[in-house]
């Protein structure tokens, strides 16, 4: 079986920061683990960031894992995506987007995202007030 | 009284409507029929003009009375999916507040926060018919014995449903800007340092409001889509301000009028209704709102024709001014340089994006037109027009 890896940023808040979490990963998931950054902010929150190696299936469930424990995982490069489901084509988000990868179809008015413009800044998430503009993980 | 050349009534209206024979546009294509054929010739052609808008408006929630329990409980403390509703009502009545936030949110201790569900989501998930946690707490009386109720509903096993609105489709509204030097976080969206980027929110010449300007045709009664279905203007709706500075052709120069509105959410659709998280603000709810204008006569005709570069609001700053109060415009622009992605103030060209939709107010306008077309909508006829005074 092939080994997959994947570097990945993984976000704590403080009721989490006391438990062995990465300790489980391995235990319970056969994964490796090489931590690249680790740094714990003033209020306790912290950030790891972190390579992740074993075999994809180990890796999607260590990462369900991490997810359910309320941890805020994110791969380190990430590509954005506009959800179809979501946009409601209001166009929050074009005003944040310095390489015009989010501009307003004429004469539809419809939002278009074109991901080859993307240079992944995120300020579209952060803008968007339904949620449309997401992260993609894997 | 003014004399019309043209004079038709609700009633006369409703009656084509019912025959099929009503001729229906929306308030975009009404501009070029004016410009063409002129308000008055525009005015006996058309019988009926749709607007539509589709933005954040926080001044909304719903009544919901989930049945009696048994034993029974006088329900003075609810939680939906642990969202707090107002319990104060009677024994199984509360009401969800769209911009009430879940419990325990850390709200912006972790600045900016980011206000992942709230009512406004709660009511999304209702009408998409997603399954809720209730939750309700009682103080026990001889009627009410039950201390504790705990349950997962849908939309259907609730008794019912109703969306009430107390103050919707602002008829205008502010553009912002941040003149500070850091980045601020407001209900009108993330505004960023030295103002680079402005944002505004409503959808101009489509906006039910400003194409009715002295509020002729719209009131208690008036019958509108209401998302995704058919609703009622209950009221006028709350800070509703006839009395503010406007252009020759009537239209509001700032926020004025306003209506609360009222429909069975049983009957809504999550399209139409769709929650917003507003990071470093809160969560609010965009509804879908049209109204349908009935041209009683060339007056109507020309107000339902009006353009978004005839349609002006004004520009605050929202770092200093607007949270202290001070109503200091800073620039008066229209909406269609408003809509053309850039604004100038003081030879500065400032990036600007809208929160309100206007590709779904123009849906919205095309649905109302469909509905009126189709014999499907008859309109309502106002017991009582909103204050102009």
């Amino acid at each position: 079986m092939a080994m997959y890896s994947k570097k990945i940023v993984i976000r704590y808040t403080p009721d989490i920061v006391q438990q062995p979490v990465i300790y489980q990963l391995v235990k319970q998931y056969d994964l490796i683990f090489n931590i690249l950054k680790a740094r714990i902010f003033p209020r306790r929150e912290g950030v790891i960031v972190l390579e992740l190696s074993g075999l994809k299936e180990n890796f999607d469930r260590g990462i369900r894992f991490l997810k359910e424990m309320g941890l805020k995982v994110e791969p380190l490069s990430k590509s954005v995506s506009q959800n179809i489901n979501k946009c409601v084509h209001c166009g929050a988000c074009t005003a944040f987007c310095s390489t015009l990868a989010l501009s307003f179809e004429k004469p539809s008015q419809k939002v278009l995202f074109d991901p080859e413009k993307c240079n992944g800044c995120e300020l579209c998430v952060s803008a968007c007030p339904v949620r449309a503009m997401e992260i993609n993980l894997l | 009284m003014k004399k019309f050349k043209v004079k038709k009534t609700i009633k006369e209206i409703n009656e084509k409507i019912k025959e099929g024979r009503a001729v229906v546009v929306t308030a975009e294509e009404m501009i070029e029929i004016v410009e063409k054929n002129g308000d008055v010739e525009a005015a006996r052609k058309i019988d009926v003009v749709t607007t539509g808008t589709f933005g954040p408006m926080c001044s909304s929630g719903a009544f919901l009375n989930f049945g009696h329990t048994s034993p029974r409980i006088r329900a003075s403390k609810v939680w939906l999916n642990d969202v707090p509703a107002y319990g104060g009502v009677a024994a199984v009545d509360c009401y969800i507040g769209a911009t009430e936030v879940v419990e325990g949110d850390p709200l912006n201790s972790v600045y900016p926060g980011e206000f992942n569900y709230g009512g406004g989501h709660v009511i999304e998930d209702l009408v998409a018919g997603n399954v809720i946690k209730l939750r309700a707490e009682g103080y026990g009386t001889d009627c009410y014995p039950a201390r504790k109720y705990e349950r997962n509903i849908t939309i259907n096993d609730l008794r019912d449903a109703v969306l009430f609105n107390p103050r919707n489709a602002y008829q205008n509204y502010n553009c912002a800007v941040n003149l500070s030097d850091t980045t601020i976080y407001t209900y009108m969206g993330m505004l960023r340092p030295r103002m680079a980027n402005a944002a505004y929110a409503t959808s101009g010449q489509l906006s039910p409001l400003f194409n009715d300007p002295f509020y002729r045709t719209i009131g208690i009664g008036t019958r509108i889509f209401l998302g995704g279905t058919q609703g009622f203007v209950a009221w006028p709706g709350t800070q509703h301000n006839p009395n503010v500075p406007r252009g020759t052709n009537g239209v509001p120069k700032q926020g004025a009028g306003t209506i609360a509105v009222v429909g069975n959410l049983k009957e809504m659709n999550p399209e139409w209704l769709a929650a917003a998280s507003i990071l470093g603000y809160g969560v609010s709810l965009y509804v879908g709102i049209g109204i349908p204008i009935p041209i009683l006569d060339e007056e109507m005709a020309r107000q339902t024709a009006v353009k978004d570069e005839d349609i002006y609001t004004q520009v605050y700053d929202y770092s200093m001014d607007y949270p202290k109060g001070v109503t200091n415009p800073l620039a008066e622009v229209s909406y269609k340089d408003l809509r053309s992605g850039a604004i100038i103030i003081d030879g500065k060209k400032i990036i600007t994006a809208p929160l309100s939709s206007y590709y779904k107010a123009r849906q919205i306008a095309n649905i109302l037109k469909e509905w009126i077309e189709g014999g499907k909508f008859i309109l309502g006829e106002p017991q009582q027009t909103l204050p102009i005074a």
